[in-house]
């Protein structure tokens, strides 16, 4: 543990003008102390936050993950829940789902968005009705959008599958056959992608004119221009869509839940429970089960657990991404 | 050892925090029937209940009325269409209402074994009311371990709805057997071999063919005494797979896909039943109101349903579960809750009035033999299926009906589809699930 030694006298950062305020050997320690303080007074709405909202509930998350609590009684059971975690068959199902759509969803929304504001970009006539049309999707409700996309491409019903049925081909039974559940709400996904493509339109028509014209007198060709202008200059903007995109994919729930229940015809009734991830447990993403843990099963122990693997997820997603950004611009800076 | 502030920080911010978990952390939950105003002060009680269509939601408004009457100091404010969860919820937030009611009794072991109910032992008590004037079963279903949190509100009893027209003569099945024959002969396809009308749709996704209410037909254990997972060790749960199994293989998947995929909304005028699409169904007395209200013309019998071959003298029983009601922990209320509870589940006058507005079996000895009922002929079947000793419900669980949840999505998901290709080795993973979640939530 390190302690604080007192400075020597005219020596260190700062150290003639801080012991303005008093002479002799003890003059600095008490002004760095003054100091000290001024600069936790300044810090300490901010403190006083950090604890509230983000100190204290980790601290609680960690201590209730070694107890049976169902919010009433609380046993500690020490590791029981971790070893649960361990045979959970739903957890891991969850798991994969959930890293699947943040393996093929999150790049493909970015690429996505990137292409059609780039595409964007170039329209001269009607630019801005496109603008507006590619983003309204992403103004819906998520769960009308939902319930529109479930409709829609209903094989029995729906208005998709009976066209492309009398145009001689059939559409995939999405959000009823497990293997098209996921690719189903990756469609979604796609549909809604208007908030990344509004980002990286603005980043897109700030890269300046001149270094495209400087390129192209070089001789650069378009994918040469697109590589080494356009992708170096939005990039701090992609590594923010992507880590964003990567941290709303980890808490994915509500399109997920509402597809899975009205694809399943299941009226939610008082008093029905209706397990996610339908069909075939192709939908249960890892915050759905952590909510049907903690608020249906009422383990929150054990959902504290689950809370605790997603945000350890979270963190090293985050920093992988960052990471590979800051190498990505570093390289090309160079 | 001096510290230095951040360390100091820190540990009072981990001071705080379990400070603050222990705050959180609720105590047992103790006799709190004496708690909130004297029920004979004027106060207006909250009341959240499962119901949600136009005439069910005026039935309980009409009886919430007539006990306003009766009790002129205590106005009841109803709030409909209140499931499971968000009166879980609300009770954990600590802000729930003073009187709650579910449809199912599926959450009253999570409900008794947490104290999210009151016990109402001590209330019972004090009223002097005896218990002997409900039905055996609903005694059991609204306590767990003998810890008493809820009172029966009227009940459900599932039996056979059966299509006259599409029936073609033929007369209800009593066994298995016999179903499975009509179903096949009664079913009506396209050219394509896809279904126009079923005989008997025999998937746990078709509605109310869950699996609770069709497997009590074939007499099924779902724990063993010592309250464990009985799927691999119970021989009926097997007989009532491939009997599910080999109906559905003879519709065909892909077809028994298809045709749920096109059917309408349970509880709208555009259910299957109601359009002639579905010949026999199983199904709650309830479905009596519904077809009353939406579909008049429908000229349908009911039976109590099938039971496999051999156990024909099990036959009348069904699968029985019932509304129930209670006081949560923290009603500010609580003995006007009390008062608006003992009426509602007591009063013969008053039950009979909300039968026969809701369709629903009445839950007294006395109101079930009520002259006052006047619900249709075809309810008959339902009064006798809940009075019937073959009649049982599903046992509570502290983890409320998680057991039936993973047998219905390992039905669905595995089971129906025909991913299954050792089913003994398949029921005895789902056991070690249901046990593994039991012993999660301490049971």
């Amino acid at each position: 543990m390190t302690s604080v030694a007192p400075a020597p006298s005219g020596a260190g950062p700062g150290g003639p003008s801080r012991r303005a305020g008093g002479t002799g050997r003890w003059a600095a320690p008490r002004a760095r102390r003054r100091r000290r303080l001024q600069v936790l007074a300044f810090l300490s709405p901010w403190l006083a936050g950090f604890g509230l909202f983000f100190a204290y509930p980790l601290a609680a998350t960690v201590y209730f993950s070694f107890t049976r609590y169902n919010l009433f009684t609380l046993e500690y059971v020490g590791l029981d829940n971790y070893r649960f975690l361990l045979n959970d068959g739903d957890a891991a199902t969850a798991m994969r789902n959930t890293l699947w759509l943040v393996a093929i969803v999150v790049p493909l929304r970015v690429l996505f968005g990137l292409g059609v504001a780039q595409l964007l970009t170039r329209i001269r006539r009607g630019g801005n009705l496109l603008r507006s049309v590619f983003y309204l999707p992403y103004l819906i409700p998520p769960v009308s959008a939902t319930v529109a996309f479930v409709f829609v491409l209903n094989p029995g019903t729906g208005p998709f599958p009976t066209i492309t049925r009398r145009l001689g081909f059939t559409l995939p039974d999405f959000f009823n056959d497990a293997a098209w559940a996921k690719p189903g709400l990756g469609l979604l996904g796609l549909w809604a992608v208007g908030d990344v493509m509004i980002i990286l339109l603005a980043a897109l028509l700030n890269v300046p004119k001149s270094l495209y014209e400087a390129a192209s007198i070089d001789g650069a060709g378009p994918w040469a221009r697109f590589r080494h202008i356009t992708l170096p200059t939005v990039s701090p903007v992609l590594a923010f869509a992507a880590v964003t995109g990567v941290i709303q994919t980890l808490q994915y729930f509500t399109q997920a839940m509402v597809a899975a229940k009205v694809a399943s015809g299941r009226a939610d009734l008082a008093g029905t429970h209706f397990a996610p991830g339908y069909p075939g447990g192709s939908t249960l993403t890892f915050p759905q089960w952590l909510y049907d843990e903690g608020f249906r099963q009422f383990n929150m122990g054990y959902a504290c657990v689950l809370a605790l693997v997603m945000f350890v997820l979270a963190m090293a997603f985050t920093l992988v991404l960052l990471r590979q950004f800051r190498a990505f611009a570093g390289e090309e800076a160079s | 050892m001096r510290t230095t502030t951040p360390r100091r920080l820190a540990a009072a911010l981990a001071a705080a925090a379990l400070g603050l978990t222990a705050a959180c952390t609720a105590g047992g939950s103790g006799d709190q029937s004496d708690s909130g105003p004297k029920a004979g002060e004027t106060q207006t009680i909250e009341v959240w209940h499962g119901w949600s269509a136009d005439h069910e939601v005026k039935a309980f408004e009409s009886a919430a009325a007539a006990f306003h009457k009766a009790h002129p100091n205590i106005t009841v404010k109803l709030v409909k269409d209140q499931t499971d969860e968000r009166i879980s919820n609300a009770i954990r937030g600590g802000n729930p209402p003073d009187v709650v009611s579910s449809f199912t009794t599926d959450s009253v072991g999570q409900w008794c074994q947490s104290g999210a109910w009151q016990d109402l032992v001590p209330y019972i008590s004090r009223s002097g009311l005896d218990l002997g004037q409900f039905p055996k079963v609903a005694q059991e279903y609204t306590q767990f371990k003998g810890r008493r949190c809820a009172m029966p509100l009227l009940a459900d009893a599932y039996g056979l709805y059966y299509n006259k027209a599409l029936m073609k003569g033929e007369e209800p099945p009593r066994t298995i057997a016999r179903l499975t024959d009509l179903a096949k002969k009664l079913t009506v396809r396209d050219p394509d071999g896809t279904i126009k009308v079923a005989g008997f749709m025999p998937s746990v996704q078709y509605y109310e063919h869950m699996p609770q209410h069709v497997t009590t037909q074939f007499g099924v254990k779902w724990l063993t005494p010592d309250g464990k997972a009985g799927f691999s060790k119970d021989p009926a749960f097997k007989t009532y797979l491939q009997w599910n199994k080999s109906l559905i293989d003879w519709y065909g998947y892909d077809n028994v896909k298809r045709f749920l995929r096109s059917l309408g909304q349970e509880f709208e005028a555009s259910n299957p039943f109601h359009k002639g699409k579905v010949a026999m169904a199983i199904d709650g007395e309830w479905r009596t109101k519904f077809l009353q209200e939406e579909a008049p013309k429908v000229d349908y019998g009911t039976a109590p349903a099938p039971v496999p071959d051999g156990q024909e003298a099990r036959y009348g029983g069904g699968y029985v579960t019932g509304t129930v009601i209670g006081i949560p922990r923290g009603s500010k209320h609580a003995q006007a809750g009390w008062e608006f509870i003992k009426y509602l589940t007591t009063d013969t006058a008053s039950l009979v009035t909300f039968a026969n507005a809701l369709g629903n079996v009445p839950s007294t000895l006395a109101a079930l033999s009520s002259p006052g009922l006047t619900l249709p002929p075809q309810f008959r079947t339902f009064l006798d299926v809940f009075k019937n000793p073959n009649s049982s419900t599903s046992p509570p669980t502290p983890n409320g009906n998680d057991y039936m949840v993973k047998f219905q999505q390992f039905v669905q998901d595995e089971w129906e589809p025909g991913k299954v290709r050792d089913l003994d080795a398949a029921l005895r993973d789902l056991d070690r699930k249901v046990d593994d979640a039991l012993k999660l939530a301490g049971g």
